[in-house]
């Protein structure tokens, strides 16, 4: 003899094919069942770890001169995680340190005006930024050939606009900011891309435009360098980025090889 | 003027309006970053009794945000009825959070003294009262809206259906839908938060949820949450907007880094408007807000993040909206740390939002970074379904993929209706029940092959 059924069961399962979202649960009465508070409760957990990862910033940067990318890393003024988390301003800021390596080694590995700067910055979830860094600069490649002779810092207890300080202290005329977005209960890795024009201390947000969920199960590398394209020819085009550059990328056609001549040479 | 108190041996003395407010503010880790906290737990008491004696009229006279500087101040200054605010005149702010809890504050006379009050006058108020007061006097609040059901009713609680997608999949947005709508979800909006702003994206979504709603004639209406001028430009095109959605905040800098001004609010709601979607009313705006938008803006003019909150409640009730949403515990740790913080935050709002006259909402949520987990939700649930806000926020299982942090499931809902009895928007009540999704009660029914959603959940 079974025992009898306790949980109302929902008999739309087949919507679990379509969505990560916990959809076609069931309930207890009109609660959680048991293995569901389980499930959530073990993926809040692993979350919760992820944000307190460091990067593994000496594997980052093998990777990327093996891939053939030149980089050097800085600091925030946030000396550890704690003080990352309760002072974003800190998060935004160069530690005085790293400005000087921009301004020194920076003027000797690249050029004085770079057309494009780009930031590895390890945000709320290191594990984007390792996983999914190096194989999107990869996905650019087609649309900036030249891009393995521009900037790429590895950025430690980053803020989006620490992007900012960077780029003005490299003299670049775009900045993206690849940053570890905070963590779901899903989506422990997920990479947000954050594009500038003239980067300089004291911007706000309604002067960039964003890309979020980059990782294989969300937007793809292919799919958000594509829209990361679209959106570096509009903003050299309109010379900002912001409210005022909109992405129309589902609807243009498909990008030829260099439609960025001001880009295409560093 | 300066304003000073002695306690014991120590004479505290604040330089002026806003830092009284600011010190009197329940500890933030937000003022903290901000450096206007108090500095002991004694400055803190010292500037409550500093509060508690002030006339309620000097928020007339000095502005926390300098007038000639923010439009938010001019609005708020601008637009302050003396005659409705006559009743509480004479009070000072201790007076008048004991006027409040009496009962000579009831729905009525709350509702008549709204337009008398400012956004300051109620954050000063706030500060002086415990998480049961806050409860108590809200909930004699009552605020109705409408478009294509009403929302706001007593004894009712309505829920806004989040189906998000990390990247707007229409397949995977509509299996969210379903699952909500099958679990009595969608009654305050079907509203979707975009993963990009393209425009053909947020056209198609809009249709996805307004040719649905069409077809089962579903009493409730659509947003997609994206930027004004992104609605505004989809209007253009001729797509399907029910409710322009912006997000707002207390002073004209933050808006600016919002990309918003008063000016631009007011040609979103005209347009909206002017398309007549609504059936049964014409509330066509949903804000969203959350205290720490300032400050993360670098634009808080020194004021403590509590008080700017329901300045944006100042500016939104100029629009009449259908729904404002105060999304609590989205913004992170450096502004709200602990549950405790998120708890306490939640029903400030509410009761600010309530008090200034409007259709107040929570998110009632947190992020991976923050100390809290479900228990602190479902206290503040709890918490503010005793305080009868009006609508929550409903995502599948509680987690947000799109967004990344966790909110309210669809069983929360069932579990605040079962617990305190509260039912959904009575046209919405009754389309489920037409739908056999749930009984005459609005307690949900065991579904079978004869539910026509499943059968549309067959085909995608």
């Amino acid at each position: 003899m079974g025992k009898p059924a306790i949980l109302t069961p929902d008999p739309w399962l087949r919507l679990q094919g379509l969505t990560r979202a916990r959809v076609a649960l069931g309930r207890a009465g009109v609660s959680l069942p048991t293995r569901e508070v389980l499930r959530f409760g073990t993926a809040h957990a692993q979350a919760r770890d992820a944000v307190h990862q460091a990067l593994d910033v000496a594997t980052l940067q093998a990777d990327l001169a093996d891939a053939g990318f030149t980089s050097l890393t800085v600091h925030s003024q946030a000396a550890d995680r704690g003080m990352y988390l309760r002072r974003p301003d800190m998060g935004r800021r160069l530690a005085p340190g790293s400005l000087a390596l921009l301004g020194e080694q920076g003027r000797r590995l690249w050029s004085p005006h770079p057309p494009l700067a780009v930031v590895l910055a390890d945000g709320l979830s290191s594990l984007a930024t390792a996983r999914h860094g190096l194989p999107l600069l990869q996905a650019l490649l087609p649309y900036f050939p030249d891009l393995p002779g521009l900037p790429v810092i590895i950025a430690n207890q980053a803020r989006v606009a620490l992007g900012d300080e960077i780029g003005h202290a490299l003299g670049a005329a775009l900045v993206v900011v690849m940053i570890g977005e905070r963590p779901g209960l899903s989506s422990p890795d997920s990479l947000g891309l954050y594009l500038t024009a003239r980067p300089r201390p004291g911007l706000t947000d309604a002067e960039r435009n964003c890309i979020s969920n980059v990782r294989p199960e969300g937007l793809p590398y292919a799919d958000a360098a594509r829209k990361l394209a679209f959106l570096m020819a509009g903003a050299h085009r309109l010379g900002r980025t912001g409210v005022d550059l909109k992405d129309d990328s589902d609807a243009a056609p498909a990008l030829t090889d260099s439609p960025y001549p001001g880009l295409a040479s560093p | 003027m300066t304003y000073a108190c002695t306690l014991g041996l120590h004479r505290h003395v604040f330089g002026d309006l806003k830092t009284v407010l600011a010190k009197a503010s329940p500890a933030r880790s937000g003022d903290m970053l901000a450096g206007v906290a108090a500095a002991s737990e004694e400055e803190r008491m010292a500037a409550r009794m500093v509060l508690a004696d002030l006339p309620l009229d000097r928020f007339l006279q000095e502005a926390v945000v300098p007038y000639e500087d923010d439009e938010v101040t001019r609005l708020i200054l601008d637009g302050h009825d003396a005659a409705a605010f006559s009743p509480v005149a004479g009070l000072t702010v201790g007076e008048f959070r004991d006027w409040l809890l009496s009962d000579a504050a009831d729905g009525a006379s709350l509702q008549a003294l709204a337009p008398g009050l400012t956004p300051e006058m109620v954050a000063a108020v706030s500060k002086l009262m415990r998480n049961q007061d806050l409860i108590l006097v809200a909930a004699k609040c009552q605020v109705i809206t409408r478009f294509r059901n009403t929302l706001g009713l007593p004894g009712r609680l309505a829920v806004r259906l989040q189906p998000n997608h990390p990247t707007d999949d229409p397949r995977g947005i509509a299996a969210s839908m379903l699952d909500g709508l099958l679990y009595g979800v969608g009654d305050a909006v079907i509203g979707i938060n975009p993963a990009t702003d393209s425009l053909p994206a947020i056209t198609t979504l809009l249709r996805l949820i307004d040719d649905f709603r069409e077809q089962y004639a579903v009493p409730t209406q659509s947003c997609v949450l994206t930027h004004v001028t992104n609605t505004l430009r989809a209007i253009e095109k001729g797509a399907p907007v029910d409710l322009v959605f912006q997000s707002i905040g207390g002073t004209e800098a933050v808006n600016r880094s919002f990309g918003v001004s008063a000016a631009l609010l007011d040609e979103a709601r005209a347009a909206a408007l002017a398309l007549g979607r609504g059936s049964v009313g014409n509330n066509v705006m949903y804000f969203e807000t959350g205290q720490g938008s300032a400050l993360s803006a670098n634009a808080h003019h020194g004021a403590d993040q509590q008080t700017l909150e329901a300045r944006a409640y100042g500016l939104a009730r100029r629009y009449q909206p259908l729904l404002v949403n105060t999304v609590v515990g989205f913004i992170g740790p450096e502004y709200l740390y602990d549950g405790k913080q998120i708890i306490r935050a939640g029903l400030e709002d509410h009761f600010c939002g309530k008090l200034l006259g409007l259709p107040m909402g929570c998110d009632i949520c947190y992020t991976n970074h923050a100390e809290a987990d479900q228990d602190d939700m479902d206290t503040l649930l709890t918490l503010l379904g005793v305080a009868g806000i009006n609508f929550i926020i409903g995502v599948p299982g509680a987690d947000d993929i799109m967004l990344n942090y966790q909110s309210t499931s669809f069983h929360d809902a069932l579990y605040l209706r079962k617990v305190l009895d509260r039912r959904r928007a009575p046209e919405f009540e009754d389309w489920l029940e037409r739908m056999g999704i749930a009984d005459f009660r609005g307690d949900l029914l065991p579904q079978g092959e004869q539910q026509a959603l499943l059968a549309l959940a067959a085909t995608l």
